[in-house]
């Protein structure tokens, strides 16, 4: 498995929208590195009739009838808003100017 | 840019377009995709959300059985396979209207497969090839502040309502569209048709383009003729009317090989259709590619349709369109070119449903295309939209056939129907118009009109019958051309030739 790269990581910090120090890309790139290669050992030891696990328990098909219920009150939805314009959320401008 | 230079056959003669349709279908269930809350629409903005749709810590979403029970039907009418084991997963990305930060979709393992439907291009069929149907949820509804009127470009900030959010969407991909030619345009259009023709046969979505319930993103690419690697596309995100998917994917072949034929290069990008000025625009030329890490969506388990499920629905699928269209053909007695005027009208459904209402094909489609037809091009307006019901067309056939009305007086009280008068009966009694009828009331007009013109009347008694014609239009004019003129004639000559 190939080290975790610095740009790697910047990658997915810009991705996930986190800011992250260059002293922390380093830290991080290490951290990534580590558990990803503990992870990766699975591989060896996975059978070929072994499929990957994405779902710890073994259901399928759970679905609810379709029959509405209430749900938040729209004072209680926004309470938690940084910021409420017009009974809705309000975010920062979207597109910057030069866009 | 200026495309009004070159045209479509230019293009072709050196270009093979290559064509892909993504159509979103929003469903009509009564709730959301994964939560408990209403879908109505229009409702008050933020007051049909919850933990689940707004993203929050903690909160457990449960898959809606009808929603998959659409996503299935759908597929069976498209000639897919239906998965027999499938996940959602998650699309990472962030925007505003996206509240949870991820759309939860299906990825690798859509739940429909593999389908293909014939429309229908000017009379000929052409078959295109559906790749897949997948389940996934629509996104809140964005209103731009402080820029010109809504428009994002130069708004200070924006206001989210994520009542929308969460909706269920069935979007529906297509396999590349290769060989279509100049009919590039006609075939995306007949085919967005096509499917909203089908959903809402199969009543899973009200299938309203103009509110958004069925968007068509539009792939186009260029490629040289002979080549085998397809050229870069541009997709066309939200087209939301026929017409416009058309003209995008006309104006796209245009653009594209103008910007080819200068030495460019086409970029892939989204782009906008703008309806004003019939062109399509760039969007924001993205900084890194799209990198949406989809992974499967833990909160969901898998879905496994069951056959017994699937086959169950698969028995119970309304006749679709494309069948119906052909046995109504065929019922009605009707050629193809008269199939097509019916489609291009939209009278499809208002015939069927006034041969329904008793009656005859060839008098309903009279009617719609004619009279009403005509009505509706003067107010530009939808034939669906008309004052005038179905069941009102057939209702005025019977008063025409039970011999109440001449197709003249018939016209009449159409249009006081039309301008919201009422039933034609209604109308018919309102305005006084029905056929004369009454034989002592007739043979009064008639006797009046031979004192009132003696010379005549002398005429066609000396056996000059055609001389008739000035009695007939005295009657006429004495009825308020209530009689049947033919009836009226046959009266004048019996009356004179039996003294």
């Amino acid at each position: 498995m190939a080290a975790i790269s610095r740009e790697e990581v910047a990658h997915l910090a810009h991705l996930a929208r986190l800011a992250v120090t260059e002293d922390e890309l380093d830290t991080f790139a290490g951290q990534l590195d580590q558990i990803v290669s503990s992870v990766a050992r699975i591989g060896e030891v996975a059978a070929d009739d072994i499929p990957p696990t994405s779902h710890a328990v073994p259901l399928t098909n759970v679905m609810r009838a379709d029959e509405p219920r209430p749900g938040l009150s729209r004072e209680a939805a926004l309470a938690g808003a940084p910021a409420v314009e017009n009974d809705r959320f309000r975010v920062p401008q979207i597109l910057s100017e030069e866009a | 840019m200026s495309v009004a230079t070159t045209d479509l056959a230019d293009v072709l003669s050196r270009y093979e377009v290559v064509l892909g349709l993504e159509v979103h279908v929003e469903l009509g269930t009564r709730t959301k995709m994964f939560c408990s809350c209403p879908t109505t629409f229009g409702a008050e903005p933020n007051t049909q959300i919850c933990p689940v749709c707004l993203g929050m810590p903690g909160a457990l979403p449960v898959v809606n059985a009808v929603g998959v029970e659409s996503a299935i039907k759908i597929g069976l009418a498209l000639g897919c396979d239906i998965a027999q084991w499938c996940r959602f997963a998650r699309k990472n990305y962030f925007y505003p209207d996206m509240p949870k930060n991820f759309q939860t979709s299906q990825y690798d393992e859509p739940i429909c497969f593999d389908g293909a439907i014939d429309v229908d291009v000017d009379g000929k069929p052409v078959t295109v090839a559906i790749e897949r149907a997948h389940m996934e949820e629509d996104t809140g509804k964005s209103l731009h502040v402080g820029g010109a009127t809504g428009r994002i470009h130069g708004a200070t900030h924006s206001l989210l309502d994520f009542n929308r959010a969460g909706i269920p969407l069935v979007e529906i991909v297509t396999k590349p569209i290769v060989g279509a030619g100049a009919d590039a345009p006609a075939i995306a259009r007949a085919y967005v048709a096509a499917i909203r023709d089908i959903v809402r046969a199969l009543g899973v979505s009200d299938a309203r383009m103009d509110q958004g319930s069925i968007r068509a993103d539009v792939n186009v690419s260029l490629m040289p003729i002979g080549a085998t690697e397809f050229g870069t596309r541009t997709e066309t995100k939200n087209v939301n009317s026929l017409r416009s998917v058309e003209r995008t994917v006309r104006f796209e072949m245009l653009r594209q090989a103008e910007v080819l034929d200068g030495g460019g290069v086409i970029h892939q990008e989204t782009r906008h259709f703008n309806e004003a000025t019939g062109e399509t625009m760039g969007g924001r030329v993205k900084e890194t590619a799209t990198d949406y890490r989809y992974f499967p969506e833990p909160d969901l388990v898998p879905l496994a349709p069951e056959r017994e499920w699937v086959e169950k629905l698969r028995a119970e699928l309304p006749e679709l369109p494309a069948a119906k269209r052909a046995r109504l053909r065929s019922e009605w007695g009707l050629s193809e070119l008269d199939m097509q005027a019916i489609d291009n009208a939209g009278a499809f459904d208002l015939i069927e449903a006034t041969v329904s209402a008793g009656a005859s094909p060839e008098s309903a489609r009279k009617w719609w295309l004619g009279e009403l037809s005509r009505y509706a091009n003067e107010h530009d307006a939808e034939l669906a939209e008309l004052t005038a019901t179905p069941a009102h067309v057939a209702e005025l056939q019977s008063l025409v056939d039970g011999g109440r009305l001449t197709d003249k007086l018939a016209r009449t009280v159409l249009s006081g129907v039309l301008a919201g008068e009422g039933t034609p009966a209604e109308v018919m009694a309102a305005r006084n118009l029905e056929v004369v009828n009454d034989t002592g009331a007739l043979t009064a007009a008639v006797d009046e009109a031979i004192a009132a013109n003696p010379d005549v009347a002398a005429k066609v008694r000396d056996g000059k019958v055609a001389a008739a014609g000035v009695l007939v239009g005295a009657v006429m004019k004495a009825t308020r051309g209530q009689a049947d003129a033919k009836s009226v004639r046959e009266l004048i000559i019996a009356r004179l030739t039996a003294e």
